[in-house]
């Protein structure tokens, strides 16, 4: 024997063949999912769309920036903002209000007295979780445009529905997302204050919230950052907000108006990611 | 003896930056609900409640009726189409910006461990690819997908492909940005012990970076086409097709029976795919 062994063995490679089969069904369905617009996605890269796109997107530049727009946009804009606050606002404090009922059994009833319970309150307790949680999914379900268009009709014409819309949507998100962090958090307070005579209520009030407050915050303001978006589109079902204005100047074609609003868009979006990226940092370095 | 005095901790005192973030939040909130009209009354009024009333039962009962079912079923497997081809779209102009924009592959880090060292103007060249596919990547994401779509409608037309190219660009730009995040999160020591044999840097991130991080890029694009398939249902309120047109024209035409059974179906549909995503992220990570 010369030189050094080694021992070295490098697995064979094996053929998965489940492997492969997940990659066939991807590939059919990706393929039938481009067939819905495979005509109009195509006809943009022949001589004529080009064509096409380019006066399009010729008609965009420069944007519009006489001083009676700018005015409307920026109306506009401070009401997106505030329609994205509100709306946020709305929510949590509903989510807030739904978060003890659509917490489970386990948490609350923390230290095993549910087998203490009578039959008829442990039916009772399980209909309110039960169906706290079902109104949460169907807040949620429910997109945030159709309940626009619900609040349009209900409380009429502008940004006091496009916020309600994105309050009553944006409770069943948080809601959920509430619920699960308060889930996850150690059970030790919860049955502490149990166990030395505290309330149901007050358990979960003082033994399980503080220790979820952060994360809760931090939900919020997560939803912000997309709530700005969705508020940035309510106007085009009369909810009030820039999305009227782009719905606007898209019906009439002026497209260097729909340049300002893009802008605008861009600012409000970035202004708020930032606004909310450090109070986010700021909380986490509190808490 | 000295014990110890058994005194409860106490509360840190609240600071003037707390106070301030506090109180600025509490104005914000305040003054969003004044410039908005906030008048939860108009809500109450006996009016509105009857109109509410009716409206909320004209839901009632959902039109279950065969025929109208089964001209759902194209909507419905449209919605699905958007949803992945927009996905699919996504990827194609998200992970080729994602490479670009990931910082650990641009600016600095282990990766960049002995490199000749080089100066400040030919480093500022080579960050260049950064900066920019930052900045597409925070234009496409800041743009919301119906605006997007609003765009193209002009281009392609109104249907499923100004759709299909609206969750395209949008989620290119919130893939892009997320997988170079995880990248950035990467576990470096592959990629360095592939250095140290004399890889290049992008053979190094080829074979050292994305087989490690390629199921979580995985799994998030999958939650990604679940969100998807909620975007796809509301980019038919523009004429994108699918679900959301429907529900669209039948608020329109006041069919509410019709309404309910769209929205019911759309219920399915995200917690169909739902299902289906978190099943195979399970599989794959």
């Amino acid at each position: 024997m010369t030189g050094t062994e080694f021992n070295v063995r490098i697995p064979p490679r094996s053929i998965a063949w489940g492997k492969w089969g997940w990659l066939a069904a991807l590939a059919v369905l990706l393929v039938w999912s481009y067939s819905v617009g495979e005509g109009e996605i195509l006809s943009l890269f022949t001589r004529e769309g080009f064509i096409q796109f380019k006066s399009y997107i010729k008609n965009f530049w420069p944007p519009t920036t006489d001083g009676a727009f700018l005015s409307i946009v920026g109306h506009a804009a401070l009401e997106t903002l505030a329609i994205s606050i509100g709306g946020t606002a709305i929510a949590a404090a509903l989510a807030m209000g739904l978060l003890y009922f659509a917490s489970s059994e386990d948490l609350i009833g923390a230290g095993g007295e549910w087998d203490a319970t009578a039959p008829y309150q442990k039916m009772l307790r399980r209909g309110i979780f039960i169906s706290s949680r079902a109104l949460l999914n169907m807040l949620r379900t429910i997109p945030e445009i159709v309940w626009a268009i619900f609040f349009v009709f209900a409380v009429g014409l502008g940004p006091f529905a496009g916020t309600l819309a994105l309050g009553i949507h944006n409770a069943g998100v948080l809601g959920k997302l509430y619920a699960e962090t308060i889930e996850n958090i150690p059970r030790g307070p919860v049955e502490a204050l149990r166990a030395s005579g505290s309330s149901r209520f007050t358990a979960f009030s003082y033994g399980a919230i503080p220790q979820a407050s952060s994360q809760l915050i931090a939900y919020s303001l997560y939803r912000w950052e997309v709530n700005i978006r969705a508020a940035a589109i309510l106007g085009f079902v009369g909810a009030g907000g820039i999305g009227q204005q782009i719905h606007i100047s898209i019906s009439l074609f002026l497209e260097s108006r729909l340049a300002t609003l893009t802008i605008a868009i861009l600012i409000l979006v970035n202004a708020v990611d930032l606004l909310s990226g450090y109070l986010r940092r700021r909380l986490e370095a509190r808490f | 003896m000295n014990l110890p005095s058994a005194s409860p901790p106490t509360r840190p005192p609240i600071s003037a930056g707390q106070f301030t973030i506090t109180a600025g939040i509490a104005a914000a909130i305040v003054s969003a609900f004044k410039f908005t009209e906030f008048n939860p009354l108009l809500l109450a009024a006996p009016g509105s409640l009857k109109a509410m009333a009716e409206f909320a039962l004209g839901f009632f009962p959902p039109d279950l009726s065969f025929t109208f079912l089964a001209t759902t079923l194209k909507p419905a497997f449209e919605t699905i189409q958007l949803a992945t081809a927009g996905t699919a779209l996504a990827i194609l102009l998200g992970f080729p910006l994602s490479l670009m924009a990931t910082s650990t592959f641009h600016l600095h880090g282990s990766l960049f461990e002995g490199d000749p060292i080089v100066s400040k103007s030919q480093k500022f060249l080579f960050a260049t690819p950064y900066w920019i596919s930052r900045l597409m990547l925070n234009t496409m994401r800041s743009i919301p997908e119906l605006i997007w779509a609003l765009l193209f409608v002009r281009m392609a037309g109104l249907g499923p492909a100004a759709g299909i190219l609206g969750i395209g660009v949008a989620y290119a730009g919130i893939l892009g940005k997320v997988f170079a995040e995880i990248m950035e999160g990467a576990d470096t020591r592959p990629a360095l012990a592939l250095r140290a044999t004399g890889a290049t840097r992008p053979q190094a991130v080829l074979y050292g970076i994305l087989p490690a991080s390629f199921r979580t890029l995985l799994s998030y694009t999958l939650y990604r086409w679940e969100c998807g398939m909620r975007a796809a249902a509301i980019l038919g309120f523009v004429g994108a097709g699918g679900l959301g047109q429907q529900i669209e024209i039948s608020m329109r035409m006041f069919e509410h029976h019709r309404t309910a059974t769209l929205i019911i179906e759309l219920f399915l549909l995200v917690a169909l795919s739902d299902a289906i995503s978190s099943h195979l992220r399970k599989k794959f990570t």
